[in-house]
């Protein structure tokens, strides 16, 4: 059920009344609000070493006196951060719930994207019943990745595990005072995912495949951490095609990569967070902090497929610190309805002969609005620094947007930049011209917004292109009538 | 097989085709000539369903059974292809896989399972062999940076990938040299049967020394005013359009 604001305000308003403010830290989910005591609670509740706890807590007290940036091209009601509970303990699954009790529209749903019904069951939190499958695959693949040394697991276990590792890293690539949400990310966190692969190793397996579904849950304010040593190599996916409807309204989440000399990063996401519904009610609010660091010769790809939120507000970044460094950022954006979009990337050349690519292709329906932010920054020391960006943008129909905001600051006079931009319609003669050769309109659109993003899906794994292909479909669905 | 009973269509309000009457066999090949903005591609996109036209009146017929009704992809599955005089580009999306989509959605709603790979290897190889098309020109984005002769080619290389039972063919000698002409009309020849039929619909005798047709018909005013055999198509070239024109005038 999509839930409004408004309901959500209700439901949280009695729940304070319900438990007060100073209950028991104990129980399962937090009372509403933030302060500092709910701040050392949280990291309390996850006997977490001291040092965490204070950095949370600095995290926390930069936050108060930051205001949430009004600068992107969105507008929403501001979510009331006092209104929120920021811990609850991971849901179990209900043994008493059967697959057949679940929305029968989403079943439908997970049936086109082709998602097992194992999955299927995790997703909507039903006991899965043939486990010793799943169990087995996921010990074969830890072997695999111990035997290589490679570190692969949540935050919260790598901060008790190996605490020297995430205390070297944590904040170096994306600082607690970056931003108004990476601060309240910072102080909140409740999980996410850490990853280490050591020097010389490549990664024989893109992370996250087998765990795609375990990690959906990680709630609102996850953390990722993947550090790549020096000339190693790891590629790294996250999210679900699968569409989550979860019903925290605020997402807030902060991931760093740092790839060391020689070291190569693939960072893939497809978001499909509950969008609203048609009238532009409810939906989740997407606000993450996305950067890489890159050392010498390393390189990090970005590539991401944005089909769900309410409002996004997202520009994974690239910091190319290291000589010779490269940086890529191939995004696809999907608008519908009454979504909106803010995204893009930043690529800040520091280092010389560093390259980036940016390939943006946005496509709005409906009465959505999608914006491309981007930023090419040349430091006066980049010498003989590229790059080449190209912003396609694709509308449907007369009553959505599509804006391009590109900045480019060059302070080395070697530096090589170019923009290319296009904006398209997908036209009636296109449509009658498939329609001709016995295609369908959805089929049509279908086609021709795979033909427009192709670019970038061709960037992603196989099997993650081919569901990832299948939710834009979905996506825009009914969006020319 | 096909049958236009007094087909009357505008466009915004205007008036464009006024009662054309027209009968189509198996096997036959008819051209419809005729004057710049005589309606000869608006009778093309009206058989084909174009919803920018709206019919007012008269109707349209098929094996027997109106297609009035019909949406433009429902017109496809019973067997209606156009080749377009001006194919429109669909970025990204290979000849290949647009022809792969094309059949397979028409097999879907003929209630048949996907064409197997092997199959549709082989019907690809097949058909662009018989139209002289390079297998490179096949992975490229659809129409996009094609030429004019290209474009045209390969509106011909799809009209043989899907077999229709009508093909029409709207000014598919223009924007053509006399060497993709004859490639272009060889295929139209090779793909003819005495199953199927094909309307050419064109500006100029040209193509018509190439795809001889067995009737020709002259389209003025959204009117068919003559009709004839090939020989009326000779004359027109010798002597142009303007004794149609006072002709009909009177």
């Amino acid at each position: 059920m999509a839930y409004t604001e408004q309901e959500l305000k209700k439901e949280l308003e009695t729940k304070e009344y319900e438990y007060g403010f100073y209950t028991d830290i104990e129980s399962d989910t937090f009372p509403i609000g933030l302060s500092e005591e709910i701040v050392i609670a949280i990291s309390k509740k996850k006997n977490e070493p001291k040092w965490m706890t204070d950095w949370r807590v600095e995290a926390y007290r930069v936050w108060e006196k930051m205001k949430e940036p009004e600068w992107a091209n969105v507008r929403y009601q501001k979510p009331d951060f006092q209104a929120i509970s920021y811990y609850s303990a991971p849901k179990k699954a209900d043994p008493n719930k059967k697959l057949e009790d679940v929305d029968p529209e989403l079943l439908e749903m997970y049936k086109k994207l082709g998602i097992s019904i194992d999955e299927q069951k995790k997703l909507q939190n039903v006991a899965v019943d043939i486990v010793v499958d799943s169990v087995s695959v996921a010990t074969t693949f830890k072997k695999t990745l111990a035997e290589k040394g490679i570190i692969f697991m949540p935050i919260s276990e790598a901060i008790q595990e190996y605490p020297e590792l995430v205390r070297k890293y944590m904040g170096t690539v994306v600082p607690t005072t970056d931003n108004f949400y990476a601060a309240l990310n910072s102080a909140v966190f409740t999980d996410g995912s850490f990853c280490y692969i050591p020097k010389g190793v490549r990664c024989p397996m893109e992370l996250s495949t087998y765990f795609r579904i375990n990690q959906a849950g990680t709630g609102q304010f996850e953390r990722t951490l993947v550090v790549a040593d020096e000339g190693s190599y790891v590629s790294y996916l996250e999210g679900c095609t699968a569409p989550s409807r979860d019903e925290n309204q605020l997402h807030a989440a902060v991931v760093e990569l740092i790839a060391m000399d020689d070291a190569e990063i693939k960072y893939s996401t497809v978001q499909n967070w509950f969008p609203g519904n048609k009238e532009g009610k409810g939906g989740v609010y997407n606000f993450v902090t996305k950067r890489a660091i890159c050392e010498k010769n390393a390189k990090v790809s970005w590539t991401q497929v944005e089909t769900g939120s309410a409002v996004t507000w997202k520009y994974p970044s690239c910091i190319l610190k290291g000589d010779n460094s490269i940086g890529e950022f191939y995004s696809i954006a999907v608008t519908n309805n009454y979504q909106q979009a803010d995204t893009g990337t930043k690529m800040i050349h520091l280092g010389k002969n560093t390259r980036s690519t940016i390939i943006s292709k946005g496509i709005s329906a409906g009465k959505s609005q999608n914006s491309y932010r981007g930023l090419v920054q040349v430091s006066s020391r980049a010498d003989n620094a590229r790059n080449f960006s190209q912003c396609d943008s694709l509308l449907m129909g007369n009553e959505c947007g599509a804006h391009t905001f590109p900045y480019i600051e060059a302070k080395n006079k070697s530096a090589m930049i170019e923009h290319e931009a296009t904006t398209s319609k997908i036209g009636e003669d296109q449509i009658f011209y498939c329609n001709q050769r016995g295609i369908d309109t959805e089929k049509a659109i279908a086609l021709i917004v795979n033909g427009f993003s192709k670019e970038v899906l061709n960037k992603l794994p196989m099997e993650f292109a081919v569901e990832a292909q299948k939710l834009l479909e979905i996506s825009l669905e009914g969006s020319v009538g | 097989m096909l049958k236009i009973k007094d087909l009357h269509a505008s466009v915004e309000g205007k008036g464009i085709l006024k009662g054309i009457n027209l009968e189509v066999g198996a096997g036959e090949v008819h051209a419809i000539m005729g004057p710049n903005g005589s309606g000869k591609s608006t009778l093309a996109s009206v058989i084909a369903g174009n919803e920018t036209y709206e019919v007012t009146a008269g109707d349209i017929f098929l094996d027997g059974e109106s297609i009035e009704d019909f949406s433009p992809e429902e017109r496809a599955h019973n067997g209606v292809f156009l080749s377009f005089q001006y194919p429109v580009e669909i970025p990204g999306v290979s000849v290949t896989n647009f022809m792969k989509t094309a059949i397979n959605e028409s097999r879907k709603a003929k209630g048949i399972e996907d064409m197997p790979a092997k199959d549709m290897l082989k019907l690809i190889r097949e058909k662009s062999e018989l139209l002289e098309i390079d297998r490179k020109f096949l992975s490229r984005s659809l129409n996009e940076g094609f030429s004019g002769g290209e474009k045209k080619r390969n509106e011909i290389f799809q009209m043989a990938m899907l077999e229709p039972k009508l093909a029409i063919l709207d000014e598919t000698d223009s924007g053509l040299d006399i060497d993709a002409l004859r490639i272009v009309a060889n295929g139209v020849n090779k793909l003819k049967s005495k199953d199927n039929a094909v309307v050419v619909i064109t500006h100029y005798q040209r193509l018509l020394e190439y795809i001889v047709p067995d009737f020709v018909h002259v389209l003025y005013n959204g009117k068919i005013v003559k009709s004839g055999t090939k020989e009326l198509a000779m004359e027109l070239e010798e002597k142009g359009y303007d004794w149609i024109k006072q002709e009909a005038a009177v």
